[in-house]
């Protein structure tokens, strides 16, 4: 586990951050999470939820898409709802505005998903709140793509600061 | 366990590298390679879609130049960098990722005579128009902005003549008219000043100077805050006729810019740092804040030395207080005002002050007489006969300069040797015909 700070590009405040972008917990959530339900994937393949999810394809995250006006995104089939998912989820991604989250962390607690990870900017404390005391991991305000490259070393060679010291051989 | 916040000077050492999981190299690897065997084809392709981070060919991106670039941009505090061929190149690629034709850039008129030229002639080819203003006038940086305006451009510490930017109050004007402040920093190194902290959206650097520190290597880099709004700058958030219609603000968000002038501009225009040059940079890097110590304690006490010569006129080092942005200096460089300024020597009756100031750098042993700054070994040079050269006389009077003014760039060498060197040629300056 790295030990530094992560503290840059965030609208929350020190306590909040504290809470929902613990550098602990999205390392771990990272290591052991298999399926991530992305809500809000998108079909153009510039927009922002179409490039993560395909990153997460490619670091070999099984993504299960949720958008109700598609069929199938990135080879996998596209379900309108978190409920309708047929495999037990690890993460749910959400893409949409923070006006729908309350709705979106019901159905991830009704699903009994382990985490919820809300993207950048897309900051709801209340719904976090509650997600968090119904036993989820939460992390909130980051992009998990992102998240991701930090800690497999590949945002570093984008030329960007994953705030990442440590003087240990990486694996 | 507690995440830790490091402190500046281990991440000036630690920053930007992990040791790889191959060998364990402790010292920065030097990636002499162009390009980077792909795995499979499906990776190629999402290499170029920028679907993957990763390394496709040395004119993008390095493994080597990325350390110094995320080194940078934490010492900076800011998101990210992209590091280049010199710092000329850093302002180039800037201005070209932000700026079209038709669009408008206000810029101090106290900058480095590069910079000048560049904005005043090679910009205007480009149908891109710069307006230069007083640094210290911040009514004057107001009045200049226009709706075409879409950046303000500013150093930390102007060069020759020391002006210090108010960058609080630039960060805040910018901020109103929802552009961006871009400083160069290159005088002030991240130990001296981190202009981000004072609302700077990027900073600029000629790495070469104190950062490299050795006068080895020639290299510059762009730090992004990654706090500025992009949503509405044209370059940034329009799509892109030059990456199949990618949006770069819609797809990175904070690092968009950064995506957009590595990707597209670096990839044109071609100017990418060498990685032994990127070696060398963060071999010098790594003992910043030890050299930028003992650079502003030399400075200062070489200033002083001058100021009470007699046959000195004039010294133009904030870190004096008769200096007009002393007060200024104090507050965004409270360390130290860097240690490259400006004075001038005393007229002498019927000699041309350019023949003084030539008699001067001729008696001088220990001070090179070169052309650039931030170097270990105290440099010297005459700004109107060389730096500054290709400006007219109103140009250079804009900018402060005077024919009989002598630049320094004071070193690490014994302070006691160098006050002894600038007080034996300022005699022989004047007692010799």
């Amino acid at each position: 586990m790295i030990a530094c700070s992560i503290q840059l590009n965030s609208v929350l405040s020190p306590e909040d951050r504290a809470r929902y972008q613990n550098t602990f917990v999205i390392q771990e959530l990272l290591q052991s999470a298999k399926t991530i339900a992305i809500v809000g994937l998108s079909t153009e393949k510039t927009k922002a939820s179409n490039m993560v999810a395909a990153y997460l394809q490619g670091e070999g995250y099984r993504i299960v898409p949720v958008n109700p006006k598609a069929e199938s995104i990135l080879g996998e089939t596209c379900y309108p709802r978190l409920e309708d998912i047929p495999v037990p989820v690890d993460i749910v991604d959400v893409f949409r505005p923070a006006a729908e989250v309350p709705g979106i962390v019901d159905s991830a607690i009704r699903i009994r998903a382990r985490a919820l990870w809300l993207q950048l900017r897309i900051v709801d404390r209340e719904s976090a709140a509650r997600a968090q005391a119904a036993g989820l991991a939460v992390v909130m305000d980051t992009c998990i793509k992102m998240e991701h490259g930090r800690f497999s070393g590949a945002l570093h060679w984008a030329g960007m600061n994953t705030e990442i010291i440590s003087a240990r051989r990486r694996r | 366990m507690t995440p830790r916040e490091f402190g500046f000077e281990t991440r000036m050492l630690h920053a930007g590298q992990i040791p790889d999981p191959h060998v364990g190299a402790r010292a920065v690897p030097v990636y002499q390679t162009t390009s980077y065997v792909f795995r499979t084809a499906e990776e190629a392709a999402r290499l170029f879609e920028l679907k993957q981070y990763g390394n496709i060919y040395s004119r993008i991106s390095n493994p080597t130049v990325a350390v110094l670039e995320e080194r940078l941009a934490s010492l900076e505090g800011g998101t990210g960098a992209v590091a280049v061929a010199s710092g000329m190149a850093a302002e180039f690629a800037t201005v070209m990722t932000l700026l079209s034709p038709g669009d408008h850039l206000v810029a101090a008129q106290q900058l480095y005579g590069g910079t000048l030229t560049l904005f005043a002639h090679t910009l205007k080819k480009l149908g891109i128009e710069v307006a230069f203003v007083d640094a210290a006038d911040l009514g004057a940086w107001e009045a200049a902005i226009r709706p075409q305006t879409r950046a303000l451009f500013v150093e930390t510490v102007g060069n020759p003549v020391g002006t210090i930017a108010d960058l609080e109050s630039l960060a805040g004007l910018a901020r109103s008219h929802r552009i961006p402040l871009l400083v160069d920093s290159t005088f002030a190194t991240p130990y001296l000043c981190r202009p981000i902290e004072w609302g700077a959206t990027l900073v600029l650097h000629s790495v070469t100077k104190f950062i490299g520190g050795h006068g080895t290597s020639i290299g510059g880099a762009v730090v992004d805050a990654g706090t500025f709004d992009w949503r509405r700058y044209p370059t940034i958030a329009d799509p892109s006729p030059s990456y199949h219609g990618l949006r770069f603000f819609d797809t990175f968000g904070h690092y968009g810019f950064l995506m957009k002038l590595r990707a597209e501009t670096v990839r044109d225009t071609g100017a990418c740092l060498a990685p032994a040059n990127a070696f060398q940079l963060l071999q010098g890097l790594e003992t910043l804040s030890l050299r930028m110590d003992r650079h502003v304690a030399n400075a200062q006490a070489v200033a002083e030395f001058l100021d009470g010569h007699p046959a000195v006129q004039r010294v133009h080092y904030a870190g004096l207080t008769h200096h007009p942005q002393h007060e200024l200096a104090r507050k965004y460089l409270p360390k130290g005002p860097g240690a490259v300024f400006s004075f001038e020597l005393a007229s002498r009756p019927g000699e041309d002050a350019r023949l003084t100031g030539r008699r001067f750098l001729q008696s001088l042993h220990l001070f090179s007489h070169l052309a650039n700054v931030g170097d270990a070994k105290s440099l010297v040079i005459h700004p109107a006969s060389t730096t500054h050269q290709q400006l007219s006389d109103a140009e250079l009077a804009a900018g402060g300069i005077t024919p009989g003014m002598i630049r320094l760039s004071v070193g690490l060498e014994t302070v006691e040797d160098l006050i002894w060197d600038l007080d034996q040629a300022l005699a022989t300056g004047h007692s010799s015909p």
